[in-house]
C-alpha cells in the first residue's frame, strides 16, 4: 500500500499507548533506569523514553525468544508421548517506539526463518506483532544504518514509523495494513499531515563504508592474517551475537527431569568454543580466529549470497556491549580496504 | 607510560619476549588489550585509570600463547592472577615476564618472579569504594533479602558466558555448564537456570578468585556478578586465612585435604 501521512499531536501520542493497552494489548517499549535503557513489558507512559540512542538488547527475543520449548515429551515403556506446543496461544504484541534500524532486523531474522524451511514458531510470533518505529534524532559513534543500506527514518518492516517534529509533536507515517488498522481504530487522535517533513528531523549519520565493497573483499580474504591480527584480544563470549538482532543461530537441547521433557532452543553464538566440536572432539574452529572471521562472514557474505539479505543492521549494540573492544565497524571500515 | 614502552620495547629488542600485552586506546573512548610484537610498535602501549581488564586471561589464550614468551603489563589484581595461574599448572614461569604496576601506576622492576611474589606479599589489596559500599549493603541483608536480590538481578542474564569468558581462572576447557550427559545445571536462560550457573562459577572460583572485578566489567547486562566472587573471597579468607594469588605455590582451599587439618571434623 501507498505510504500515508498523518500528524499525531504529543498529547495524543499518549493516548494512543492508553487505548492500545486499554484494549488489552501487550505493549514492549523501551524505559531508561540508571543510564541503561532496555525495552520492557507494559511500562506506563510516563516511563517510556524516546530519547535513548539504543537499548542494550535488541528486540529479536520477540520473535526468536532465548529459549523456545518446541514440544514437550513423556517416556514409559510403551515408547515417547509427545505434545506439541499450542502457537495459536502466542499473544499479540505491539513493540512501541522501534528505531529503523531494528524495525529492518525483523527482515533480516525473517531471511534465515523463512528461507527454505518455514519455521512456524518464528513466523506465529512475527505475525502477531505491530511495529510501531520511531525515527532517530540521536546517533552515537557505533551507529552505521547508513552503511548497510538503511537510513535514521527508514520505514523498512515498520507498520506505523513516528518521527517527532520540532514542534514536539511527531508526523506519522502509516505503512502497512496492520499500521491502518492501528490508526482507524484510533482515528479521532490523527490530523492532518503537517507540512514539515521528516527529513529535517533525523539523526546524521554518514556512510562510513561501502558493504558492497567489503561483501566483494570477503571473497578472497579467508586466509588473510586480519583476522588473526584483529581478534586476538576476543575472548570468546557470546555478548555480541546475543544483543544482536539478525543473529540467529541457535542450539537444540532436551532438558528432562524424571520421565517428563522438554525440548527447547536456545540461542547459541559461533563466538563459542563449543560451536562447531564435533562429537569425535575434532573442532573445524579451532581457535578464535576463525569464530571471529565466521561471525563477519556469515553476516557479510554468506547471507547476501544465500538469503539476500545483509546479516547486519548497523546498531552498534555488539560494540557498545563487548567487553574487549571488537568494534565491528572499525574492522568493517578495514575489511573495505582489504 | 613512558618507562612501560621502554621496558617493552627492551624486552622485545632482546628478544627476552616475543609480544608484550598492554593497553592501547580502543574506539569510542575506550581502552582494549593490545599485543605488541614489533619493538616499533610499542608506542601504542598506555596505561592509566581506565585500564582495568584482567590481562591474564590471554596468557591462556592458545593464539596468544602461540606467539612465543609473552611480557604482560600487570596490576596487582594481575599479578596474583598469574600467581593463581602458575600455581594451578596453566602458565609456566619461564613463560612469563611481568612489567608489574604498582598502586601509583608506575612501573616496578621485577627482575624475575619471586620478586613479584615478595611484593605482592606486602601489597595492599583493595577493592573499590562502589563494590565495597555493594557488598556491604549485601552483607546487611537478611538470607530471604539476599536470595529475593539475586533471583532478580540474575533473572535478566541471558547466559553470554562473558564473565566466564573475561575470567582468566575460568580456563576450563569444558565447563561444566556444557555438560549434558548427565545435565548439571539447568539448560534454560531463566531465574532457575542462571541461579545454579552463577552460583556454580562462585563457588568454582571460592578461594581462586583474587578479586579482579573482570566479570562484573564484562557483562553486557551489567549484573554485578562480581560480587558473588568476590563475597566466596571474603569468605575464604575468613574461613581459612588465604588470600589467593599472593604466591606461586598455592593451595587450592576447597580441593587440598591434609592429614593434619586444623579442624577435626575432617580428620
Amino acid at each position: 500500500m501507498e505510504i500515508e501521512k498523518k500528524l499525531i499531536k504529543k498529547a495524543s501520542l499518549e493516548k494512543l499507548f492508553e487505548k492500545l493497552q486499554a484494549k488489552g494489548n501487550k505493549i514492549f517499549a523501551p524505559v531508561s533506569k540508571d543510564g541503561k535503557t532496555e525495552f520492557q513489558y507494559n511500562p506506563s507512559y510516563a516511563e517510556v523514553t524516546y530519547d535513548h540512542i539504543q537499548t542494550t538488547q535488541s528486540l529479536k527475543n520477540t520473535v526468536f525468544p532465548k529459549i523456545e520449548n518446541l514440544i514437550r515429551f513423556k517416556t514409559d515403556r510403551s515408547g515417547v508421548e509427545v505434545t506439541e506446543v499450542d502457537l495459536t496461544q502466542v499473544q499479540s504484541l505491539v513493540l512501541w517506539g522501534v528505531h529503523p534500524c531494528d524495525a529492518a532486523g525483523f527482515n533480516a531474522l525473517k531471511s534465515i526463518f523463512m528461507w527454505d524451511y518455514k519455521d512456524e514458531y518464528f513466523n506465529s510470533r512475527l505475525q502477531k506483532i505491530a511495529v510501531i518505529g520511531l525515527s532517530c534524532h540521536k546517533s552515537d559513534d557505533n551507529c552505521f544504518c547508513t552503511s548497510v543500506g538503511l537510513n535514521p527514518g527508514g520505514t523498512q518492516g515498520c507498520d506505523i514509523l513516528l518521527t517527532k517534529l520540532s514542534s514536539g509533536d511527531f508526523l506519522a507515517e502509516i505503512i502497512t495494513e496492520k499500521g491502518k488498522a492501528i490508526v482507524t481504530e484510533a482515528s479521532e487522535l490523527f490530523e492532518t499531515a503537517p507540512s514539515e517533513t521528516k527529513e529535517g528531523n533525523l539523526a546524521q549519520v554518514n556512510q562510513q563504508f561501502s558493504h558492497e565493497k567489503v561483501t566483494k573483499n570477503l571473497a578472497g580474504a579467508f586466509e588473510h592474517p586480519f583476522w588473526v591480527e584483529n581478534s586476538l584480544r576476543c575472548i570468546g563470549c557470546g555478548a555480541c551475537a546475543f544483543v544482536c538482532p539478525a543473529c540467529a543461530c541457535f542450539d537444540i537441547q532436551d532438558e528432562t527431569k524424571g520421565k517428563n521433557g522438554k525440548r527447547l532452543r536456545c540461542w547459541d553464538s559461533c563466538g563459542f568454543g563449543l560451536f562447531t566440536i564435533h562429537t569425535s572432539g575434532h573442532n573445524p574452529r579451532e581457535v578464535q580466529s576463525q569464530r571471529w572471521r565466521q561471525r563477519i562472514l556469515h553476516k557479510f557474505s554468506y547471507m547476501p549470497e544465500r538469503n539476500e539479505s545483509l546479516g547486519c543492521i548497523g546498531c552498534g549494540r555488539c560494540s557498545r556491549a563487548c567487553p574487549v573492544d571488537m568494534n565491528i565497524l572499525e574492522q568493517l571500515v578495514s575489511l573495505e580496504k582489504l | 607510560m613512558e618507562s612501560i614502552r621502554k621496558k617493552a620495547k627492551e624486552l622485545l629488542d632482546s628478544k627476552q619476549v616475543q609480544v608484550i600485552i598492554g593497553y592501547e586506546n580502543g574506539t569510542s573512548n575506550k581502552v582494549r588489550a593490545a599485543f605488541i610484537t614489533d619493538p616499533t610498535q610499542v608506542d601504542r602501549l598506555i596505561y592509566d585509570e581506565r585500564c582495568t581488564q584482567n590481562l591474564a586471561v590471554y596468557l591462556v589464550k592458545h593464539e596468544v600463547k602461540h606467539l612465543g614468551k609473552m611480557g604482560i603489563v600487570a596490576t596487582i589484581p594481575v599479578m596474583r592472577t598469574i600467581n593463581m595461574l602458575i600455581s594451578e599448572e596453566q602458565v609456566k614461569p619461564e613463560n612469563v615476564v611481568v612489567l608489574g604496576i604498582g598502586e601509583d601506576g608506575k612501573l616496578l622492576d621485577f627482575p624475575d618472579l619471586t620478586v613479584m611474589e615478595s611484593f605482592l606479599q606486602k601489597a595492599k589489596i583493595e577493592i573499590t569504594a562502589k563494590d565495597k559500599e555493594a557488598m556491604e549493603k549485601l552483607k546487611k541483608m537478611t538470607t530471604q533479602e539476599k536470595f529475593d536480590y539475586w533471583s532478580n538481578a540474575l533473572e535478566t542474564c541471558f547466559k553470554c558466558y562473558a564473565c566466564r569468558s573475561s575470567c582468566p581462572l575460568c580456563y576450563c576447557t569444558r565447563c561444566a555448564v556444557e555438560c549434558n550427559q548427565p545435565q548439571w545445571i539447568p539448560v534454560q536462560a531463566n531465574k532457575n537456570g542462571n541461579y545454579e550457573w552463577h552460583m556454580l562459577r562462585a563457588m568454582h572460583l571460592a578461594g581462586r578468585c583474587v578479586s579482579c572485578g573482570d566479570c562484573g566489567r564484562a557483562c553486557p547486562l551489567d549484573i554485578p556478578v562480581h560480587l558473588l566472587t568476590m563475597h566466596m573471597a571474603e569468605e575464604s579468607k575468613r574461613l581459612f586465612g588465604v588470600d589467593s594469588g599472593f604466591s606461586m605455590k598455592m593451595e587450592s582451599v576447597l580441593s587440598n585435604y591434609k592429614l593434619d587439618d586444623k579442624d577435626n571434623f575432617i580428620q
